[in-house]
């Protein structure tokens, strides 16, 4: 094996020929002086350079996984060289804002590198518990079944959980467009992280920034479904290693949307698999957790810094499992999830929101008095107590008929209608504000009798409900 | 080439798990410091001349070939004054030390010491020089907290006769405050701290059998499946069913001296929030901030995996130490789950032979012997005090029949299955009362009859016999609608709804539900019950059962308790007439 120092790179190792070529992976022997984790570059005879990262490293055994792929990859003439240093971006506003990226953060705008700026590892480091600050203003998003029922809040990560053709995209794009906050409007960016989606997605939600006129403040990195797989692991670190930078080095409020995690997911087996490893469930890799952690804990607001960085996880469940451990495992770690679901779709309802398995954390400090408004939160749990039980109502109805059921049921089968069509139905551009989604629920729950209203206390009854009592019965 | 042979170095890297060579220098669990940066890791493998070790921080740009140090002893945590009110990483290292010196972010490397050395503590000793002193005894004290006084004990092991101990005054954790000689003449310096491994039980005189209850204030938890001072618990459920707002709340609530939180490969926030409550919540007991009896430790899930695996038993450890100076200790660790994938994580790496869903075969005897460290015992010291632990279970899908939730219901003796249906339509606590249950209910009866009200058994068997026989009806129900029962079957499920809505149902935000004490509990669910025989009339003079739901005192039955405390019977007593009175009334108007 040939070593040589290659005089372009200072500091660098160049290494000739390939020990073994397998799926995205390359393995070298003889390989010294590297560390665990390093970039690499691999340039076969074409002279076409594809960058890499050691997996993992012992005296002699360098294994590397290469993003773009190892198609066309020669063995013995193939160069490695070792960089020495982790995967880094060079990050600013300027530079960064209003542009197109390829996955692995180069320009497809026919802009310029970013070269002026901070140099960054992609991989992040925790943030310190004790640094961070509890995420607690409320973002309108003017969607009703999120603001009145599963409210986002800035540095909140919530993802949407997702199933093929749903109109997952619609929905982030209408949040984008949409999202503001009650109190204060600063400086904000959106960055946009695709991994593996078709090339029309990705177009739809660049017009989607173009028209709503915040394209200048948006980055988008793109790996499409044609680009490499494992690329897409590169992808959502360097979306947030940007977000990172604007939100507590510029002060900048920013929106993280990362569209599709299933594909992330699936790109991660793919090279565990190659490496031989022991699988979990369904073959994806027992360190999915912490993979996925190591992403989606990026997100949230620190002390004294006064931007953010919120994050709108997309991922599509495979067979719209739910227990899938896609959605499973990202359940256990964001804080909360908005699960569409296919029959609602099905009935024509925009947004498909389950309210029912959907879920915000966060919602409980991010709402009331002082925020949204001080019956928020007994009304959107009485509005779940009513939905869980209109469903059964249904249920029960599809078995003996709804004439036989009783004057109670039959209420909760027209809180049900009602329900999706006036509640959960809203146009794509259609932004409602809090108050009109709170005045909407409370119509609904006076739909039925006071002594089903267990979950709100007498005084908020007598003076938001009686109102809208009126109001229907007239 | 000849020296550095014998130095021994790395010389394979694979994420959190690093191999080295020679292994002769090193023990089995022995500490170890890895490359230049020094970082800590822990030898979990010997294998002829490899050493496998376990690393406690990110492994990037590390280089086969770079030295590796033996410590010489194996992964410990000091234990002393200045743990009270802190927060620590899976390791000890104190976050908020690190806070200073980072910066926002978490790095790795060299941390100094997990207890303040320049702090200074005002000692005030109990014994006096030339006494005979043995392992686990009290020398003195120290005030830790406004509400714990940190007793200084003999380390275990250490035995003689004392031989010079420092006056009541002001020491740092680095004074020797006393001297012991042993019967073989060898001598022992004592510091505020001593350091103890955190894979080995601490010693104790005598195992007890738990016989107190610990109170949680959560009504669905103390009345129905009650959770004893030395006890086991486990809380299995999926994402989102509660899990961590249930520990939250035995953590401010619980009546324990001492709380250990363990934030094991969960969210930072979640930490956070902590952080933020604890400081300003006031114990319902003494009044003072909850945080004086809280210690924190957080390897959240974008920290190093291998602390995540080592804060268990840096927590439980912890928890033992106060237990040992006589205080009644609960840990939680949220989340089991989170620990026991972090064993699969390096097994993997370690390429063993996976047994279950691919964790290590020894996933069982791990957990065992972690369960194993709670208890009611005898300390050394003839102290009585306790551990009691509690652990959240995360199980893939909320599928019960998976490895870690089916090895734990073997240990705990308490199990609390949280259920994603009831979490769905915001029940709260989501604790399916039909698929739970305690071991210790005749362990704690005595104690309620005694304390709290002598009918405790009967409202108690009373109240979960209306339930039990709500959901038999239910399934009917599910079939032809209620409307198909007859109305003494109607009283049935009209009183479980009460039941459930009244006094299972707690919400952990609502300022006065949020901590229902015992005697609250009591109250509540006698109000409840009586209201549910009285409804035993109506059905009897053929009134439809609507109509009992109509008069006023049925929205007073639901504002209870979220307007009572309990340290007053007497507005309880009177809802009680008020229901008679009412009821009464509707007989009346019936009969004339
Ligand atoms: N006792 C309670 N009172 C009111 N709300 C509750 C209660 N318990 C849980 N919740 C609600 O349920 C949400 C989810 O609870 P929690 O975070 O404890 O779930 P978890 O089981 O720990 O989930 P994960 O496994 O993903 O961490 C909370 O954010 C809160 O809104
Ligand atoms: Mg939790």
């Amino acid at each position: 094996m040939e070593t040589v120092t290659g005089p372009a790179m200072k500091g660098a190792l160049e290494y000739i020929g390939l020990d073994r070529i397998s799926g995205p992976l390359v393995v070298i022997s003889g390989v010294r002086g590297v560390g665990f984790g390093e970039v690499v570059e691999v340039v076969p005879s074409d002279g076409q350079s594809r960058q890499g990262r050691i997996l993992s490293i012992s005296e002699d055994v360098a294994v590397v996984e290469v993003f773009e792929g190892t198609s066309g990859l020669a063995q013995p003439t193939t160069r490695v060289r070792f960089l020495g240093r982790p995967f880094e971006i060079i990050v600013s506003r300027e530079e960064v804002l209003g542009r197109i990226f390829d996955g692995l953060g180069r320009p497809l705008d026919g802009g310029p590198v970013p070269l002026r700026g901070e140099r960054r590892n992609i991989n992040g480091l925790p943030i310190n518990p004790v640094a961070r600050v509890y995420p607690q203003d409320f973002i309108q998003t003017g969607i009703s079944a999120i603001d009145g029922m599963n409210t986002l809040v800035r540095g909140q990560k919530l993802p949407i959980f997702s199933g093929s053709g749903l109109p997952h995209n619609d929905l982030a794009a209408q949040i984008v467009r949409q999202a503001r906050l009650l109190t204060e409007d600063e400086g904000f960016a959106v960055i946009f992280g695709a991994m593996g989606v078709r090339h029309d997605e990705a177009e739809t939600f660049r017009r989607s920034f173009e028209e709503s006129g915040v394209l200048k403040n948006v980055a988008m990195f793109l790996n499409l479904a044609d680009d490499p797989t494992v690329e897409r692991l590169i992808t959502p670190r360097i979306a947030l290693t940007v977000a990172e930078y604007l939100a507590f080095e510029e002060k900048m409020h920013v929106l993280v949307i990362l569209t599709d995690m299933t594909n992330y997911c699936e790109a991660l087996r793919e090279v565990a698999t190659s490496k031989g490893e022991v699988p979990s469930r369904k073959g994806y890799p027992g360190y999915l957790y912490s993979d996925l952690a190591s992403i989606y804990e990026r997100a949230g607001r620190i002390i004294d810094r006064q931007g953010s960085i919120t994050q709108i996880a997309i991922l599509t469940m495979p067979d719209d499992d739910i227990t899938h451990p896609i959605p499973d495992l990202t359940g256990y770690i964001t804080e909360g999830q908005i699960v569409l679901d296919r029959s609602l779709a099905q009935r024509g309802i925009y947004p498909p929101i389950n309210v029912l398995p959907s879920l915000s954390r966060l919602m409980s400090d991010g709402i009331g008095e002082g925020r949204t408004r001080k019956d928020h939160g007994d009304l959107a749990s009485q509005l779940y107590a009513a939905y869980a039980r209109a469903r059964q109502v249904q249920r029960l109805a599809s078995i003996i008929g709804e004439e036989d059921l009783s004057a109670t049921d039959k209420l909760y089968l027209t809180f049900a209608r009602e329900f999706h069509e006036r509640f959960l139905r809203q146009g794509a551009d259609e932004n409602r504000t809090i108050t009109r989604t709170l005045e909407l629920g409370w119509e609904l729950v006076m739909l039925l009798p006071e002594q089903e209203l267990t979950r709100l206390k007498p005084e908020e009854i007598e003076r938001y409900g009686r109102i809208k009592r009126l109001a229907v019965s007239h | 080439m000849e020296s550095t042979a014998q130095q021994p170095h790395i010389t394979m890297i694979s994420g959190p798990v690093v191999k080295a060579r020679p292994a002769h220098r090193f023990s089995m669990n022995e500490m170890v410091e890895v490359g230049d940066e020094r970082l800590v890791g822990e030898v979990i493998d010997l294998d002829e001349d490899l050493a496998t070790i376990q690393v406690y921080e990110d492994t990037t740009g590390l280089r086969p070939g770079a030295d590796v140090y033996a410590k010489g002893l194996p992964l410990y945590v000091e234990l002393g004054p200045g743990l009270i009110g802190e927060i620590f990483d899976g390791v000890q290292r104190p976050l908020e030390v690190l806070h200073e010196k980072w910066g926002d972010f978490i790095r790795r490397g060299k941390t100094g010491t997990a207890l303040p050395r320049d702090r200074v503590w005002q000692f005030t000793p109990s014994v006096r020089p030339g006494a005979m002193v043995s392992p686990g005894e009290i020398l003195g004290e120290v005030p830790e907290s406004q509400l714990i006084t940190h007793r200084i004990l003999v380390p275990p092991g250490v035995q003689g006769t004392l031989e010079r101990i420092v006056p009541e005054g002001d020491y740092t954790l680095d004074d020797i405050i006393a001297v012991i000689r042993s019967t073989s003449d060898k001598i022992h310096e004592l510091k505020l701290f001593h350091r103890w491994p955190v894979r080995k039980i601490r010693p104790y005189r005598e195992r007890l059998v738990p016989s107190e209850p610990l109170i949680t204030g959560q009504r669905v938890i103390d009345t129905f499946f009650p959770l004893a001072r030395g006890g086991t618990a486990g809380i299995p459920g999926g994402f989102g069913t509660g899990k961590t707002v249930t520990q939250h709340q035995l953590s401010k609530w619980a009546d324990a001296d001492i709380i250990v939180y363990i934030g094991c490969g969960e969210r930072g926030n979640e930490m956070t929030g902590v952080l933020v409550d604890l400081p300003k919540l006031l114990d319902p007991r003494t009044q003072h901030p909850l945080i004086e009896r809280t210690i924190l430790i957080a390897n959240t899930s974008d920290m190093p995996v291998a602390a995540r695996e080592a804060s268990i038993y840096t927590g439980v450890t912890i928890a033992e130490y106060y237990r040992d100076m006589g205080y009644d200790v609960a840990l939680m660790a949220d989340s089991t789950s989170r620990w026991a994938e972090a064993l699969r994580e390096i097994s993997g790496r370690l390429e063993e032979m996976p047994a279950e869903e691919g964790f290590p075969a020894y996933l069982a005897s791990r957990l065992a012997a972690f369960y194993e460290r709670a208890g009611q015992v005898v300390s050394l010291a003839g102290k009585k005090g306790s551990v009691t632990l509690i652990g959240a279970v995360s199980p893939p899908g909320g599928d019960f029949s998976e490895p870690v939730t089916m090895h734990t219901k073997r240990f705990v003796q308490c199990f609390w299955a949280l259920d994603k249906e009831l979490a769905s339509a915001r029940y709260f606590p989501a604790i399916n009362y039909l698929q739970s249950y305690s071991a210790y209910i005749s362990v704690v009866e005595p104690w309620w009859t005694e304390k709290v009200g002598s009918t405790w058994r009967t409202l108690r068997e009373k109240t979960i016999n209306i339930l039990q026989e709500d959901s038999r009806l239910q399934n009917i129900v599910k079939l032809l609608g209620e409307e198909a029962l007859p109305d003494d079957q109607k009283r049935i499920i009209e009183g479980a709804r009460f039941i459930k809505n009244d006094f299972l149902q707690q919400s952990a935000f609502d300022p006065v539900d949020t901590y229902a004490g015992p005697e609250k509990q009591f109250l509540l669910l006698d109000v409840i019950l009586h209201f549910i025989e009285r409804l035993a009339d109506v059905v009897k003079a053929r009134i439809p059962l609507f109509r009992a739901m109509e008069p006023p005192v049925v929205a007073e039955i639901h504002r209870l308790k979220f307007t009572q405390r309990g340290d007053d019977p007497g507005p309880f007593r009177s809802i009680k007439e008020q229901i008679d009175k009412e009821i009464n009334a509707l007989l009346h108007r019936q009969d004339s």
